[in-house]
């Protein structure tokens, strides 16, 4: 037990989770007090030791799957003794290169078939025939082959596809809609929907689950995982994000902001210790005999605090900028008092903007398409865009501001007109830069972050989120 | 304290044997397993799943707290609530708030009380019945006095006790619940560490207190910021995200009086469906249950899109996420309904 456990750890460690030997030991203590026969219980308690944030959770479950994923065939259908047959044709199925042999019930049924029996059991809420199918599915249509070092994406799409997904979604849409009595409003006709999907998903998923079972017998879990995990959101690349990533950075953002306006907020109350309030202590000391004992302070007038973004949205930080985007939004929301810019050569102030909109993807597109930010030809041009900036907006930048500048540094070998920042720095709070670059680029070509640095309070690398994350903590 | 206290140092030698790495005794045990939590937690009426089940479990038979985390109002205090009522304890609370310390989180001295003490000694002893304290004539009079009196108003009697210390020092079974820990600040989470690892507090004037029977122990927290790793590292983790169809489907029928099982199913799909949408906040477990009561209250028995249309700001509390929830679940045909 101990043996598979630490190797368990090494592949969480290997994807990113930091796993302590305190935790290791708690996970080891924790699997001997739950029934070692309930995998579910044996899940949640390695969980619970092991995993301590929630963004943590994919990886964990994904390492679970593959290392923990029934080796050998029927595993698990032997031990529930759920489906007796389905252990002997299972075998079959498992050895690879044979996909045809794989009998079991109906074996000899073409995807048609498969699929009509996948809509009966799905419609029938019956897990044990789901999987089984699946299995069969699996077996008869994804033309697995042995030994080829993929993650099996391949084969999910290529089994779901031969048994026509679409087509069974509507099916088992109109069969629910048959028993439950056509829906007669756009109310219903929805939770419908949101039903069949829910249960095309568990199909999915039981077919992803075999294919992993599969591939663990082919490779061993070792080699899987290593074709399978993927790199931990809070170490994604802004630049070179997904879309898909994008939507989960975003979620991951709003609390960070959160935490961004706290560290700013508790900054100024512990600023200042405020004035004796000498009513107070008086009436206080009354209950010790006329001896101020406790004293009482005036709670320290609070400065309100301001935040002026200006970030970069050329082209050359297309990826960041979408990125930024959502972090200006997300501020905006936070933050009464923040007021954001965008600049390309041209600079535009675009508080209302964000105002007035909601939704981020859509504040995102009207940015990037109403504010005037292009002034000659559309290629960074960071001098200009700070000189403007100053000559515009530099009044307003007082001793209470800090100043947060999101951008590459990526002038075109236009002058960096530093002095202007210099200047800036000089009124400002505070001048923080976030650069997504890695720091090993920065002062290369184009790069003129060394001409701003010295007038900054701090100039950081910004490519993901932990990194992100660190920034605000070290604020405070 | 040091990191590597837990282990005693003799993790060494312990081979492949866990039992012997002197883990604190976790006492006799309060469930009989997984099933018996879920069975009595079902009881008192807070519906468990398996995992919650699990990590409650394990936190009975390892003695360590539990860190709850999730979105708001999926019944992260509710939980620890319903532990004490299922296990018969007495359920001690500490709120944490931005600015929470020592003296609020685990004990004062009532210096007050202390200082009467010492004015009411300087009064009932008066002088020439024997030498008051500080009397230059009497040396070794003035010491013995100062002695006594340290050591009575440094007495528990001069001591207030606070939540980590009442729930220590109790002689009854106790759940202790640390509400919303990620609002106190970073150096403050220093102050749970003592009594989460350990089980005890050290008073200086007074000495270490432990704990009779070890509690359980729950920590909310929202996750608005990170909370330190040495505190993460000494709780098992409960990610406690919204329930799934069957199971909010039974706490609807479970807590409001009077549903139908048929609009306790339709408000859990419309909840779910909710949910998949993209909202600035999703209806919390909370949330549908007020929704559930008002369709009761208002004699609803099936849900249609005028009903919920007009009774849709009970879920959602952002204008542009009744907008959105308008459009999506296409109530917005329904207007003229009512």
């Amino acid at each position: 037990m101990l043996d598979v456990l630490t190797g368990f750890l090494e592949e969480l460690r290997a994807a990113g989770v930091p796993v302590s030997l305190a935790e290791a030991t708690d996970a080891a203590r924790a699997v001997q007090v739950v029934p070692a026969a309930d995998r579910a219980a044996f899940h949640q308690a390695l969980a619970a030791t092991l995993v301590k944030s929630p963004s943590h959770l994919p990886a964990f479950e994904t390492a679970f799957a593959v290392y923990f994923a029934p080796r050998g065939a029927g595993v698990l259908g032997e031990d529930e003794g759920s489906e007796p047959e389905a252990a002997s044709p299972n075998r079959g199925a498992a050895s690879m290169g044979a996909p045809g042999d794989g009998g079991g019930p109906g074996a000899a049924q073409r995807p048609e078939d498969l699929a009509a029996a996948l809509v009966r059991a799905l419609l029938a809420g019956d897990q044990a025939a789901v999987a089984e199918l699946a299995r069969q599915a699996v077996a008869r249509l994804s033309g697995m082959e042995p030994g080829r070092p993929v993650g099996g994406t391949y084969y999910l799409y290529r089994t779901l596809r031969q048994l026509d997904l679409a087509s069974i979604e509507a099916q088992l849409l109109e069969a629910l809609a048959g028993q439950a009595g056509q829906p007669t409003d756009g109310l219903r006709r929805r939770l419908l929907e949101d039903e069949v999907a829910e249960r095309i998903e568990a199909l999915r998923r039981a077919v992803q689950d075999e294919i992993r079972r599969l591939l663990v017998a082919d490779r061993g879990a070792q080699a899987l995982h290593r074709s399978v995990r993927q790199p931990l959101l809070e170490q994604v690349d802004f630049m070179h994000a997904s879309a898909e990533e994008l939507r989960a950075l975003h979620r991951a953002i709003a609390p960070l902001s959160r935490r961004l306006a706290v560290r700013l907020a508790r900054r100024r109350r512990q600023g200042r210790e405020g004035r004796l309030d000498v009513r107070a202590t008086l009436r206080a000391s009354l209950s010790s005999g006329g001896v101020p004992v406790a004293l009482h302070w005036r709670p320290p007038r609070p400065a309100k605090p301001e935040l002026m973004v200006v970030a970069d949205v050329s082209g050359s930080v297309a990826s960041f900028a979408r990125f930024t985007l959502l972090l200006l939004h997300a501020l905006a929301s936070q933050f009464s008092r923040v007021r954001s810019f965008v600049f390309i050569d041209g600079i535009d102030e675009v508080t209302d903007l964000l105002d007035r909109t909601e939704d981020p993807a859509e504040a995102a597109r009207r940015v990037t398409t109403e504010a005037d930010v292009v002034w000659l030809d559309g290629h960074s041009d960071y001098g200009h865009a700070l000189t403007v900036f100053q000559e515009r907006w530099g009044a307003e930048v007082s001793a209470r501001t800090s100043l947060l500048i999101l951008g590459d540094a990526r002038s075109n070998y236009h002058t960096p007109e530093a002095e202007v920042l210099a200047d800036l720095a000089a009124r400002a709070r505070h001048v923080y830069w976030l650069n997504p670059e890695p720091r090993a680029y920065w002062g290369t070509g184009d790069s003129v972050v060394g001409a701003y640095a010295p007038y900054c309070d701090q100039v950081v690398e910004v490519r993901n989120l932990a990194q992100l994350e660190r920034f605000v903590a070290d604020l405070a | 304290m040091s990191d590597a206290a837990p282990l005693g140092g003799r993790f060494e030698t312990t081979g492949g044997l866990v039992e012997d790495l002197g883990f604190v005794d976790p006492g006799p045990a309060r469930f009989r397993g997984v099933a018996d939590v879920v069975a009595r937690l079902a009881e008192v009426g807070y519906l468990a799943d398996e995992a919650i089940g699990t990590v409650v479990h394990l936190a009975d038979r390892l003695a360590k707290p539990v860190l709850v985390e999730g979105p708001a109002g999926t019944g992260k205090t509710e939980l620890a609530k319903s532990v004490a009522r299922a296990t018969g304890s007495r359920l001690v609370r500490l709120q944490c708030y931005e600015g929470l310390d020592e003296t609020k989180a685990l004990y004062e001295w009532n210096y007050r009380k202390q200082l009467l003490r010492i004015q009411a000694q300087a009064v009932l002893a008066p002088e020439g019945t024997e030498p008051a304290a500080g009397d230059p004539r009497d040396p070794e009079g003035t010491e013995r006095r100062w002695h006594d009196l340290e050591s009575d108003i440094f007495s528990e009697e001069f001591l207030l006790a606070r939540p980590l210390l009442e729930a220590i020092a109790s002689p009854e079974p106790v759940v202790l619940l640390v509400d919303e820990v990620d609002r106190i600040e970073l150096e403050t989470e220093a102050l749970l560490l003592e009594v989460l690892s350990e089980h005890q507090v050290t008073i200086p004037e007074l000495g270490t207190i432990r704990a009779t029977r070890i509690p359980l122990v729950f920590l909310t927290s929202n996750g608005t910021r990170e909370l330190s790793e040495a505190l993460k590292r000494r709780c098992l983790f409960l990610h406690l995200d919204y329930p799934s169809l069957e199971r909010e489907r039974a706490i609807v029928a479970a807590r409001v009086p009077g549903i139908g099982e048929e609009l306790a199913d339709q408000v859990a799909r419309v909840v779910r469906s909710l949910r998949g949408l993209d909202l600035k906040k999703h209806p919390s477990v909370s949330e549908t249950l007020d929704w559930a009561r008002t369709l009761v209250l208002l004699g609803i028995e099936q849900v249609d899109p005028a009903s919920t249309r007009a009774t849709l700001n009970v879920l959602l509390k952002y204008r542009s996420d009744l907008e959105k929830a308008m459009k999506e679940l296409d109530l917005a045909a329904a207007g003229g309904d009512d």
